[in-house]
């Protein structure tokens, strides 16, 4: 590592941004509008196969939802955004790349699990500081059957989940980036995680398998930054749910690190106690769905002035767990401020 | 930290199953579907089936209910709290049966339905058979198929 | 006293089989399998055709009991079709019931779909 690296890259995977949040947009599934954020989400689809005949091209359709309402409460047109940055679950990334068909946007595809959102959010904040574009998009989108069916069992099939299980949640997401101005949050930087694997092979604990990888990109960023938790008002993860959450508690507390309060995760918060989703929600999109409803219009009325997403992904394949491997994660960071 | 002892951790730290709920459960919803079992044999019996004939027209019936319940999405409730209880049955084996059949209808009757209806059944088919066989086989070594 | 009895042993096999997949983590599918494979030997030792004889249908529903109908329908048919029986037999006393449950899943397909 030089001392003299480029003024973006202060320490390995850490990114100096300089852009803002200008809009986000979201749109959730019924039982995600029924939780505690539910009235704070733009726009719920009727019934979770949004109009489709597969729940597939639902997810397709809130993603594309998510995109159009953000252009459309932001008044730009998909003509003058330079770049986007999405990336689902499902395999091959076929969400974002089929709804990308309709969108006519530049668009490079992510796959971080549910890490994607700060990997979408960081890339198109590393694009617009390095004025590659003037308008990026990142998004996210997942949906509980779909993921069902490709990760666990049929729907209909009877199967009494684990506690630490997560149920994975049902939304689109969209957040345009840009240069400067008018927004909800300043980006100010970014961690990329390292990608972490303690041996933990259990799909039905994903909580626990990332909760290191959390642990390890929050401590990077802030010794890239020179700061502790105490310097944040909100550290939100996204997904550790209930499993995860204490692990990445005791995690930080070994390197004296006790964020208290300040540590929320998403995967807790965007449920109710009695919608009986076991250990917390997951999926690509739950992050941003907290992101965007609670943090963002926070920061933007200054309730809070500094706050760090820590999205978490379990990088598994229905396949790789069959096989034996164990489940390797990830965990990025982006860091956002109070603009006023 | 060592990944052996965080994962140490993470077995002292997880949420333990209910084990005696979950239980308890498994016994009442299995033990009413095999009364609902012993009704219809009764019933049936009644109608001059004798013991050995009774069987099949038994599990045809008992499929017939778990099919219908699966078909209702009322059978994934069922076994959200009974466990094994709606599980273990053969009202279970038809839900495992059903159910992949229902989810895979969108890959196509052939590819979809057709090629993953047994799924989840399958490997029970698969292994019942094969222990029979071998049981079979010993039979027939020590007494030439003789009962 | 026949349902009695089978809501206690059919219930007690399935609280079994609860408190092993519970303890062990083992998934649903392990112990199915299992459940059959132990029914099939059960019945091979001469074990299991008494105790359904004692718990009706609390032993023949739950699914230790298909693999006694396996088992069963086979030497059943040993006698009459020697080593054939082998390839043969298991499916007589068991094909009702898969193929029930075949037809009635195609059916289920046509006429519906899965929901959450």
């Amino acid at each position: 590592m030089s001392a003299q690296a480029a003024p973006a890259l202060a320490q390995r995977g850490h990114l100096r941004l300089d852009a803002v949040i200008g809009a986000a947009a979201t749109v959730v599934g019924p039982f995600e509008a029924k939780g505690p954020l539910g009235h704070l989400f733009d726009r719920v689809v009727k019934d979770d196969l949004c109009g489709e005949k597969s729940y597939e091209r639902a997810e397709q359709c809130l993603l594309r939802g998510a995109v159009e309402l953000l252009l459309d409460r932001s008044g730009v047109g998909a003509a003058d955004v330079d770049l986007m940055l999405a990336g689902d679950l499902l395999d091959q990334i076929t969400t974002t790349n089929f709804a990308g068909r309709d969108l006519g946007v530049p668009l490079l595809g992510l796959y971080s699990a549910c890490a994607t959102t700060s990997e979408s959010l960081l890339l198109a904040g590393l694009a617009v500081t390095a004025g590659a574009a003037r308008q990026a998009i990142a998004a996210t989108a997942s949906h509980h059957n779909a993921a069902e069916r490709q990760y666990r069992y049929p729907l209909e099939l009877g199967v009494q989940r684990a506690p630490t299980a997560q149920w994975t949640a049902t939304g689109g997401a969209a957040f345009l980036v840009r240069p400067a101005g008018e927004g909800l949050a300043r980006m100010v930087s970014a961690t990329v995680g390292t990608i972490q694997d303690y041996g933990l092979k259990d799909p039905n604990n994903m909580g626990a398998a990332m909760a290191p990888a959390a642990a390890d990109t929050i401590l990077r960023h802030f010794r890239a930054r020179g700061q502790t938790s105490r310097d944040y008002d909100l550290i939100l993860t996204g997904d550790l749910a209930r499993a995860g959450s204490p692990l990445l508690e005791e995690l930080l507390a070994e390197q004296r690190e006790h964020p208290g309060e300040r540590l929320q995760d998403a995967g807790m918060l965007l449920y109710a106690e009695e919608q009986d989703v076991h250990a917390g929600g997951s999926g690509a999109v739950c992050s941003a769905l907290v992101l965007a409803s609670l943090a963002l219009p926070r920061l933007r009325r200054g309730e809070i002035r500094r706050a760090l997403l820590v999205a978490t992904g379990s990088l598994h394949s229905p396949r790789s767990y069959q096989q034996g491997e164990s489940i390797p994660t990830v965990a990025h960071a982006v860091e956002l401020e109070a603009i006023s | 930290m060592e990944p052996k002892e965080y994962r140490q951790r993470v077995r002292r730290m997880e949420q333990p199953r209910p084990v005696a709920r979950n239980a308890l459960w498994a016994f009442v919803v299995g033990g009413l579907i095999c009364v609902v079992g012993q009704g219809v044999q009764s019933g049936l019996m009644s109608l001059g089936y004798d013991q050995e004939s009774v069987k099949a027209p038994v599990s045809i019936i008992l499929v017939f209910l778990g099919s219908l319940a699966t078909a209702l999405g009322l059978y994934d409730r069922l076994a959200k709290l009974g466990g094994m209880g709606a599980n273990l049955p053969i009202t279970g084996f038809a839900n495992s049966v059903v159910a992949p059949a229902m989810e895979f209808k969108q890959e196509g009757p052939i590819m979809g339905t057709g090629a993953r209806i047994f799924q989840v059944a399958g490997p029970v088919i698969a292994y019942g058979l094969l222990t029979a066989f071998v049981v079979g086989l010993v039979r027939f070594a020590i007494s030439g198929g003789k009962p | 006293m026949s349902f009695l009895l089978a809501f206690l042993i059919g219930g007690a096999l399935c609280l079994v089989a609860q408190l092993i997949m519970d303890f062990t983590g083992a998934t649903p599918a392990v112990i199915l399998v299992g459940s059959v494979v132990l029914g099939a030997i059960a019945a091979g030792l001469g074990i299991y055709e008494p105790f359904a004889k004692l718990a009706g249908a609390g032993a023949t529903v739950p699914l230790p009991g298909f693999g006694f109908s396996l088992v069963s329908g086979l030497l059943r048919e040993m006698p009459k079709e020697g080593w054939v029986a082998l390839f043969s037999g298991a499916f007589k006393a068991t094909g009702a019931g898969i193929k029930a449950a075949l037809i009635f899943g195609l059916i289920a397909s046509f006429v519906t779909r899965a929901r959450a």
